[in-house]
């Protein structure tokens, strides 16, 4: 399961991209290729696009190595054309995706518009807030009513776990996943993976310490998997009541303590504490969860020297990261933004090519 | 009375809890009682004017008796109606339903336990006893009229899937009912430790990203309940447990001579919280779906005998209430016309004998309400079913008679088709 090599050399999945400057998939992979090997990759560039093998991106789980590889090489491409003038593909041209909200989101909805934007598509907004459950409309009923107006895409966040699951089983379009309750949240997950290979230039054997309240997180459990299917050494570190039962078996090492969980690791990634879980719930105080578990520069030093940090968004100062580490030398977190459009607009390409009259199907 | 015209069941398998024993022969029924049955009845000359009945060798044993099933009436009857569960009961071979008393209005008031005893004789094939509620308004307060309510018809008192919280009220409940001998179901959840539960604790609901129930809060409330029996010395049944810590408590309760029984639905006995796969709303269930090992220690608790009673814990559902995501549907399955069938299949992997499933099915709990049926027994009531253990089909929702369709064995193979019901020494379901 944590064998990422393989499908790399079928990993060829960008080449239509006239944009792509040569050279950008110079990018180290972190599939353990031997340098010959490589340049078979590289030599196979031209060859047709490997289909992404899923119609829907419901969560992390169920992807296979190769098919989270083909998605950041995809994203790398991404990002250079949203660091173009010109930021935009006509691969989703003519295509309609609809952004439905059940829960209000800022960043995750501004980021999914901008990728479909950016590929072209006629993008919809929809937060549908919990309104229209007061109304009595159920998630399905929404489903096929949005079914009705044909859309190709649905990007969906939901408040409930399996929610996004459900939509898919009713709709013909693509669903992606934008987080369902505290099961996952799949392209938060890949974004922090590009982020990290951008970064470190591989992921296999890095040191991952994702720290905070792993129990109501989708944006862990996503990253979980992820990471470990890719080879990381996945560390989770929280106070035991916001650890989930039987995590220890999800492929990762347990800390309950903040500078053990930290030692000698390459990414620190912390998580957001819901503020209604801070009174007395499941932790006492927010000064003593900053004081056991908020990121300062003590805890950090932990940490190898050029450790990185990341954040999900949105932050809470002072709670779970101290401010000048949000805003220091070794904070990813703006950069994780900007990968979050490019790791959206892979996604949307690469479920494009199932749409009915997609080139890649013809 | 009029008399009716006797019936003789000929080439049947007859399986009879109270003797464990399995027999082929025939069975004589006389003014809707058993009469005769066993190998030396004279299948040749039957009675003048007798409905003569060819078994072909199927198994006839008495009707399942089901302790726990929500019928709709009243309020509720968008989701079941006396008669469609009467329907759903009788082509599942259920003769005797006991309906929840979570209603609206609840049944906390011997003029609604009335209502439904009369109700069901007009609208109900088989057998339909109302349970009351333990508490008023099942709010977990004050209890109920129980000798009122009994005397109107009431078999037991229960609170349906509410739990009582507070100690103090099921003392007095436990001690109260005591002088009427009545019998209090309790359904053993601690609200607070299961609070936004929706499935078993376990490593797959942190998968599923589900918030989990604890089994202690099933243990716990059991302990505290099987303290207060201790003592009251009331009569308690735990409705439903769901995982082999449970067991353990019953065990130790039994031992002690403690006027304790218990029962377990028939989807906790056959099915996992691996069922929910890709969160199946229709096994959203009340107690929660456990794992496998809690599974195969409830399968053995029924092959030893320590778990009393199998229930159907029928609970219909509509879509509006199912098609939901998983978190936010309705608990509950229905479960009157798949119960014998599903409970076949420990029969069929060898782990529970047929007269030993149907002691749980049908003797204990017509023994735990003080009824004479689930047993072939001169001068028993005829309330009889013939089937085919062994018949296999795929279950197909459309062909179920509850009026909602929220069957976890949609699309299950299962063995096991009732091909007769009678109630009574009358036929109420023939297929």
């Amino acid at each position: 399961m944590s064998q990422a090599n393989g499908g790399a050399s079928r990993a060829s999945f960008g080449q239509t991209n006239p944009h792509r400057p040569s050279g950008a998939r110079i990018e180290p992979l972190d599939c353990g290729l031997t340098p010959l090997y490589s340049r078979v990759l590289m030599s196979n560039l031209t060859a047709p696009g490997r289909l992404f093998p899923h119609r829907h991106l419901l969560g992390i789980e169920g992807l296979a190595p190769d098919d989270l590889i083909q998605l950041l090489d995809l994203a790398d491409e991404a990002v250079e054309v949203s660091r173009q003038v010109e930021k935009k593909k006509a691969t989703l041209r003519g295509r309609t995706q609809i952004n439905l909200f059940f829960e209000a989101s800022t960043r995750t909805q501004a980021s999914f518009e901008l990728a479909g934007k950016r590929l072209g598509a006629d993008v919809m907004n929809m937060s549908v807030g919990s309104s229209s459950i007061k109304k009595g409309e159920t998630l399905i009923d929404t489903a096929m009513t949005l079914n009705a107006m044909r859309p190709d895409l649905i990007v969906v966040r939901h408040h409930s776990a399996g929610a996004v699951q459900l939509l898919a089983r009713k709709v013909d379009c693509s669903v992606i996943n934008a987080g369902d309750g505290q099961h996952e949240h799949p392209t938060q997950a890949l974004l922090d993976a590009l982020t990290i290979r951008r970064n470190k230039g591989r992921i296999r054997g890095l040191v991952v310490a994702i720290c905070g309240d792993i129990l109501h997180s989708r944006v862990a459990r996503s990253n979980l998997i992820l990471l470990n299917a890719l080879g990381a050494d996945v560390r989770v570190v929280g106070p035991s009541t916001l650890l989930p039962i039987g995590i220890e078996n999800m492929g990762a090492k347990v800390f309950t303590n903040m500078r053990e969980g930290l030692k000698d690791a390459d990414i620190v990634m912390m998580l957001r504490l819901q503020r209604e879980r801070m009174n007395g719930s499941f932790v006492p105080s927010v000064k003593e969860y900053f004081r056991y578990f908020g990121l300062d520069s003590e805890k950090l030093a932990h940490a190898k020297p050029d450790a990185l940090v990341m954040h999900p968004g949105p932050m809470n100062r002072g709670v779970e990261i101290a401010s000048d580490i949000a805003d220091g030398a070794q904070s990813l977190i703006r950069e994780q933004v900007e990968m979050g459009v490019a790791v959206r607009m892979a996604v949307l390409e690469a479920l494009s090519r199932h749409l009915p009259n997609s080139e890649a199907r013809a | 009375m009029t008399t009716q015209r006797p019936v003789l069941i000929i080439n049947a398998h007859l399986v009879d809890p109270l003797t464990a024993t399995e027999t082929q022969g025939s069975l004589a029924i006389e003014n809707g009682v058993i009469h005769a049955w066993g190998r030396a009845i004279d299948a040749s000359a039957p009675p003048e004017g007798a409905l003569v009945i060819d078994g072909r060798g199927r198994t006839l044993t008495p009707g399942l008796v089901d302790l726990r099933a929500f019928v709709g009436e009243p309020g509720a009857e968008h989701r079941e109606t006396l008669s469609s569960a009467s329907r759903a009961a009788a082509a599942g071979g259920v003769t005797t339903v006991v309906s929840m008393p979570e209603t609206n209005p609840p049944v906390d008031d011997p003029a609604v336990v009335d209502y439904l005893v009369r109700r069901a004789r007009e609208k109900a094939g088989i057998r339909l006893l109302p349970a009351a509620g333990l508490t008023k308004g099942l709010k977990g307060k004050e209890m109920t009229e129980i000798g009122l309510l009994r005397e109107a018809g009431a078999v037991f008192f229960t609170d349906g899937a509410r739990s009582v919280a507070n100690a103090q009220v099921m003392r007095r409940a436990l001690t109260y009912a005591r002088d009427f001998d009545a019998l209090i179901v309790h359904h053993i959840e601690d609200a607070d430790l299961a609070d936004g539960g929706v499935m078993n604790e376990s490593e797959l609901s942190s998968r599923l990203g589900l918030p989990g129930i604890p089994r202690e809060a099933e243990t716990i409330m059991l302990e505290r309940d099987i303290s207060l029996v201790r003592l009251t010395g009331g009569r308690y049944h735990a409705a439903m447990v769901s995982c082999a810590a449970s067991l353990d408590i019953i065990a130790r309760a039994k031992q002690e001579g403690l006027p304790v029984t218990c029962g377990v639905s028939i989807n906790t006995l056959t099915l996992n919280e691996n069922d929910i796969s890709t969160y199946r709303t229709f096994l959203k269930l009340s107690p929660p779906l456990r794992g496998e090992d809690d599974r195969r220690a409830m399968v053995e608790g029924v092959a030893s005998g320590l778990i009393d009673v199998i229930v159907s814990d029928h609970n219909p559902q509509d879509v509006e209430t199912k098609r939901r995501p998983f978190a936010e549907c309705a608990d509950g399955a229905i479960g009157l016309e798949t119960m014998l069938s599903a409970a076949l299949r420990l029969v069929h992997s060898g782990d529970v004998t047929l007269p030993r499933l149907m002691q749980a099915l049908a003797l204990h709990p017509a023994n735990l309400i003080n009824l004479p049926q689930g047993r072939l027994l001169k001068g028993a009531p005829a309330d009889l079913i013939l089937f085919d253990p062994d018949e296999p089909f795929v279950l197909n929702p459309d062909t179920l008679h509850s009026r909602c369709k929220n069957t976890p064995f949609d699309g299950a193979r299962l063995q096991g088709r009732v091909h007769m019901t009678m109630v009574g020494g009358r036929i109420v379901h023939e297929a």
